[in-house]
């Protein structure tokens, strides 16, 4: 089973490579983006089988090591 | 003094951590490298500067789960002062002993140079032979010191004395200019600075002295 997780910073925490990001495209001429917000994607194979189980463990490790809850939310998909 | 400092790949200011904890508390420490479960008894522990595990993920986040820091979380819960500089501030808000994290520079540039900062509260074990309000020279060098926490815990750190260092100037984005925090019980102190490249006239000032001599005073 793959587990794919999405890392992104809390709303209200300040992204300065979001921001650059931001300006860097309106300078090249993109026009109409309103925000851009940067994070992290992780892709994990799981020897695990049963879906409940899998998300159970993704879980913990997300809470654990793979995103900072302090400034952090995070978002797992299975399949 | 005894004193240990955490070696961790990628950490390039525990030598000069070493030379300073040697120069002023007379003893050479225990260099312990991170893959370590256990270590003599000592009264201080260093986590140095540096780029452990390369920044891989967040700063501070990979040394955070090593196994010395089983041990080194536990001395904490003991009472052992802990001095986290830099990268090892990273690692000690990453452990969750201190709170917040340290997130990119707000201007994205790493900064590197001296900077001017205010002891905020010298009624710690770490700062008490500064005076209050103490104006100094320390040098900084980070590219991701921008301390942030949410408001509620800002003002917890405030109300509670917390907040051991202040910058004199905004370089990096800190909220409320922190520069260094005390944990709540006051034995683990986590600060971007390094006071301990500013131990003798050689190195440009010995402002960074006191922060080493006040522990020793305090354990004496």
């Amino acid at each position: 089973m793959k587990a794919r997780i999405h890392v992104t910073l809390k709303n209200g925490v300040l992204d300065p490579q979001g921001k650059a990001i931001e300006h860097a495209l309106s300078n090249m001429g993109f026009g109409g983006v309103d925000e851009a917000r940067q994070g992290k994607f992780i892709e994990l194979e799981l020897s695990e089988t049963d879906k409940d189980k899998a998300h159970e463990n993704v879980d913990a490790m997300c809470r654990k090591l793979l995103a900072n809850t302090v400034i952090e939310n995070y978002s797992i998909e299975l399949e | 003094m005894k004193s240990a400092v955490i070696v961790f790949p990628g950490s390039n200011c525990d030598r000069d951590m070493a030379v300073a904890l040697t120069k002023i508390t007379g003893n050479k420490p225990l260099m312990v490298w991170h893959q370590e479960t256990d270590f003599d008894t000592v009264d201080f522990i260093a986590l140095p500067g540096g780029f452990s595990y390369g920044d891989y993920l967040r700063c501070g986040a990979m040394s955070a789960k090593s196994n010395i820091m089983k041990e080194v979380i536990r001395r904490a819960e003991d009472g052992v002062p802990i001095f986290g500089v830099c990268n090892g501030f990273q690692v000690l808000t990453e452990t969750g002993l201190l709170p917040g994290a340290l997130m990119r520079n707000a201007n994205l540039s790493f900064v590197c140079k001296d900077v001017k900062m205010t002891v905020a509260n010298n009624d710690t074990m770490f700062t008490a032979d500064y005076a209050e309000d103490e104006e100094i020279l320390i040098p900084v060098a980070h590219h991701d010191g921008n301390y942030f926490a949410d408001e509620n815990t800002l003002d917890t750190l405030e109300g509670e004395g917390q907040v051991a260092f202040r910058y004199n100037e905004d370089i990096n984005g800190a909220q409320r200019a922190i520069a260094g925090i005390t944990n709540k019980r006051g034995n683990i102190l986590g600060m971007m600075p390094h006071p301990e490249r500013m131990i003798e006239p050689a190195l440009g000032g010995s402002d960074g002295r006191k922060l080493f001599t006040s522990v020793m005073n305090r354990l004496s």
